[in-house]
């Protein structure tokens, strides 16, 4: 039976599942070089073929959930936690996924402070702007190319690039026209 | 010169803060909605600062917005702003995670919302590009800068090169043309 502890919610959690989920999301968080997205394939691994905390359509309709909702999009561990081990394998993954990747962030981001006037950091802050501009237009595209744009969602990105370069319009309301516009089955 | 002017922003401003960054997310863009807040709304860093820190954050492990949260909230208050940036941004989509993945797992489907979404995206995507025009216009000065930015966009976005291979290639040649030099001879 998949996704059992889900189901049942709420009782007992084995020490053991809880074990493999700090395992499992503390390596990805290392792995996860690139963005939290590339170690989708290594966790659909684990967490469906290895461990069965849930089956592959769940895995995919628990991805689509992870990205519908707003913030980070790695938080489809939250869910692959939760159908392991309900509410307390939730917050065990969530945290596993977390703790280890920001620890190395935090010591390269003290690092980085502690050398305002070195070199390389001034060579970092003037070379890696232009490929950061390279990185988050090519983002944009590779997002709306996988999310299945036609060309009336291309049209409302166009509306919408034009309103936020030009306007000084709060983002919130476009983002919120545009939900209603796409509520109404517009695009 | 790298320093945004912003004062010292307490705990718990940091954690509002990126709260408010990753409420704004629906539907994505969550790099555009943190330069929106933490450059042009806060002015905690400078625009070259924090587009450097951009791509820091891409190379490590994690993802890439949690690092982010992680980076700014080292900068103001170590592993305390750390924390509290990173709670700030996961507590509530957490929750709504959550909410939504019960609600999966208990009636085996959510609540039709996919068409809210593809609009949302459509103005997240534009977000996204609006970024990149707005940074370009500060960032992409003179032709070697343009270079880059054209370099990595093909590589990355065309080509479809990993992440790794494609700053590999460019990284290199941004940090040598950035290097800080006294008087370059002119060749």
């Amino acid at each position: 039976m998949v996704g059992v502890a889900a189901e049942e919610g709420g009782g007992a959690v084995s020490p053991r599942t809880l074990v493999q989920l700090l395992a499992v999301f503390g390596s990805l968080s290392l792995l996860s070089i690139g963005g939290g997205n590339t170690v989708l394939p290594q966790m659909h691994l684990d967490a469906v073929q290895t461990y069965h905390w849930l089956n592959s359509r769940q895995f995919a309709d628990v991805f689509a959930i992870s990205q519908a909702a707003p913030g980070p999009s790695i938080l489809i561990v939250t869910l692959v936690g939760y159908a392991a081990a309900g509410w307390v394998g939730a917050l065990v993954a969530t945290v596993a996924m977390l703790v280890p990747a920001g620890a190395l962030v935090y010591f390269l981001a003290r690092f980085w402070n502690a050398s305002k006037e070195a070199p390389w950091r001034q060579a970092v802050e003037k070379g890696f702007a232009p490929l950061t501009v390279g990185l988050v237009l090519a983002s944009g595209v590779i997002v709306a190319k996988s999310a299945d744009h036609g060309y009336r969602a291309w049209a409302l990105t166009a509306v919408a690039t034009v309103i936020f370069t030009c306007t000084k319009t709060n983002p919130l309301v476009v983002v919120a026209v545009a939900g209603l516009i796409g509520w109404l089955g517009w695009v | 010169m790298s320093e945004g002017g912003a004062a010292n922003p307490s705990l718990i401003e940091l954690a509002l803060t990126f709260n408010k960054i990753a409420l704004a997310s629906f539907g994505g863009g969550l790099s555009a909605w943190s330069r929106e807040v933490v450059v042009v709304e806060r002015r905690w860093m400078s625009e070259e600062e924090f587009l450097s820190a951009l791509t820091i954050c891409r190379i490590l492990p994690g993802a890439n917005q949690v690092n982010l949260a992680v980076f700014v909230g080292t900068k103001f208050h170590g592993v305390a702003g750390a924390i509290a940036a990173t709670v700030g941004l996961t507590t509530v989509p957490v929750l709504v995670v959550l909410a939504l993945g019960w609600f999966y797992f208990t009636y085996r489907e959510v609540p039709a919302m996919q068409s809210v979404l593809k609009g949302m995206t459509a103005a997240a995507v534009a977000m996204t590009l609006a970024m990149a025009i707005k940074t370009g216009r500060k960032c992409l000065r003179g032709p070697v800068a343009i270079l880059l930015f054209v370099a990595i966009f093909v590589l990355s976005a065309l080509v479809r090169l990993p992440l790794f291979v494609a700053l590999g290639i460019c990284g290199p040649l941004a940090l040598w043309w950035a290097w800080p030099r006294r008087k370059v001879v002119a060749p």
